[in-house]
């Protein structure tokens, strides 16, 4: 071995290889019979017929550590392939967040930008019809003769459902608007702090609110189906156009038309809102994503309408507040808005007589 | 002045976790949670590859964009640093951060989200440098020592790379040169060299 030692590694390295491969040749061929070494060369031949696919497939992809395959795993990342983490927590094998741009996006983009644009609309609109149309007064005078129309625990439950709803709103406006402006407003430490408990309160508050809309819109369906009487209410313009005051039943189609926004709106907004009450059940960012829009947009639609609903129920009509704080409203009232109502009403008192 | 980044060059990294470990050890990060993670794709097949994944430390971080309570902010050198305090686990920075970086406990009533946590580029938080205070939330300030973070010191491939974004790329360009090829970091030709994009 002596002539080795002055070779490199790898070739000292290959000489001791070729030179036992030529022993072990010299030895075990010899004593192989003609009919052994058929048969061995059959069974390679065999073996190599049954691994060539095998073989072929590994061989397209090239041996590791030659050819440029950095892009083929950037794709595969960047698609959102999972791989293996021994970190167990959800999505721990996915490296790349596909869908974490676009849903900023939206959310500043669309969500933000065009929803303080919509608010800020509604407010300028409603403040024009104040202005322009002003106050929807009684056409006669009161009559001092009142009659029910909301139940104490219809008002129970409306101002249950509005109270909450104020709540969730302010609290959920602070924290999609609320960086923009409020730390200059009331000092860092107190938006802060203000804040942790806004999330608590919207967090907590969600699923009550969830439960008093569901009594809500179930107990008021049956007041609130579509007929021809509202479809000719909509085409008169609910009265707004001066002129003769449309038919209207129990509910105008105004109030019915509130009442399905609110089912709609209020079913994604509580769908969505469950979800991100719970992160503990939904596990994909994908699904927080989505409720996150849905409930943003759903949520500005519905602080619109109530702004709406509450302007027309308080400053807009003279004499409809009263009917959901007392319960009862003025006959006057009564004829002039809900004029089929006013006369179910009469022709039921008329015969219990 | 620096723009401290991290490299993961896929060629050395040989998934030990040791990374993860000393982040752990380094910052007394809470149990459940990992600011940082090994991630293997093609697992036990012939052309597997491994990647320490952590906070990137984007330029224009996504998490400062959505975060509802402004609580991030950016050192001078770069470092995307969060107030603990202000934080109130809504968990919009983890919808929208491309790494899944953000960690939050949830050990609240119904698995509420509690204060969020992640990688601070061995840099603190808010709190007077090296103070107890910053200690207890967001573990050791190596940063304000003249370090550089536990993860990339105790790389026993020297796979993961952190510091400066200049020097980090010569170490890199380097290897590059050595080997002969450009496929330890992925999409780098695309995301930094556009002069080398390949037609």
């Amino acid at each position: 071995m002596g002539e080795l030692r002055g070779m490199p590694g790898f070739l000292r390295g290959a000489s001791f290889w070729l030179t036992s491969i030529a022993w072990l040749r010299s030895t075990v061929g010899l004593t192989l019979t003609r009919r052994l070494k058929q048969r061995l060369s059959l069974c390679m031949l065999l073996c190599v017929i049954a691994l060539a696919p095998q073989v072929q497939a590994a061989g397209g992809e090239g041996p590791v550590g030659s050819g440029y395959k950095g892009a083929d795993y950037w794709r595969s990342v960047t698609q959102g392939d999972a791989g293996y983490s021994t970190n167990k927590a959800p999505e721990a094998g996915v490296l790349i967040n596909r869908s974490g741009e676009q849903w900023r996006q939206l959310r500043n983009n669309l969500v933000k930008r065009y929803g303080k644009w919509v608010l800020a609309a509604t407010l300028l609109g409603l403040l024009v019809v104040y202005v322009l149309v002003g106050k929807s007064r009684l056409e006669e005078a009161r009559t001092g003769v009142t009659i029910e129309r909301w139940k104490r625990l219809d008002r129970y439950i409306h101002w249950l459902v509005a109270g909450l709803f104020i709540i969730l709103g302010l609290t959920g406006l602070s924290l999609l608007f609320g960086r923009h402006f409020m730390p200059d407003l009331i000092g860092k430490a107190l938006f802060n702090d203000g804040m942790q408990v806004a999330k608590w309160v919207h967090n907590y508050l969600g699923p009550l609110f969830v439960l008093s809309l569901a009594v809500m819109i179930l107990k008021w369906l049956k007041n609130n189906f579509i007929t021809r009487v509202d479809l000719r209410w909509f085409m008169q313009g609910g009265g707004m156009i001066k002129g003769k005051h449309p038919h209207a039943g129990y509910m105008n189609g105004g109030e019915k038309l509130w009442f399905w926004l609110l089912v709609l709106a209020g079913i994604v907004v509580s769908l969505s809102g469950l979800v991100l009450d719970f992160p503990a059940y939904f596990e994909l960012r994908h699904d927080f994503q989505l409720a996150n829009l849905f409930h943003g947009v759903a949520s500005l639609v519905l602080v619109c309408g109530a702004l709406a609903h509450a302007y027309i129920g308080s400053i807009g009509t003279e004499g409809a507040l009263e009917g959901m704080v007392s319960g009862q409203v003025d006959e006057a009232w009564a004829k002039q808005h809900h004029d089929l109502w006013y006369d179910e009403v009469k022709k039921a008192q008329n015969d219990k007589k | 002045m620096a723009r401290m980044k991290f490299l993961c060059d896929s060629e050395r990294c040989i998934e030990c976790n040791g990374c993860v470990t000393a982040c752990k050890n380094a910052n007394d990060v809470p149990w459940g949670i990992n600011r940082r993670r090994v991630v293997t794709i093609n697992d036990g097949e012939r052309n597997e590859v491994s990647l320490s994944v952590a906070c990137m430390h984007c330029t224009d971080a996504p998490c400062m964009a959505v975060c509802p309570v402004d609580v991030f902010y950016q050192t001078d050198d770069g470092i995307v640093l969060h107030d603990k305090d202000g934080c109130i686990g809504c968990g919009y920075c983890l919808f929208a951060c491309p790494f899944g970086a953000p960690q939050f406990p949830q050990d609240g009533a119904f698995g509420e989200r509690g204060k969020m946590d992640k990688c601070t580029f061995c840099a603190g938080g808010p709190e007077e440098d090296n103070s107890p205070a910053e200690k207890a939330k967001y573990g050791d300030n190596r940063i304000a020592q003249g370090k550089l973070p536990m993860c990339a010191e105790m790389c026993s491939t020297k796979a993961l790379l952190a510091g400066d974004a200049s020097e980090v790329s010569d170490i890199y360009r380097e290897r590059v040169i050595g080997r002969g090829s450009n496929k330890g970091a992925w999409g780098q030709n695309l995301a930094y060299n556009a002069a080398g994009r390949k037609s």
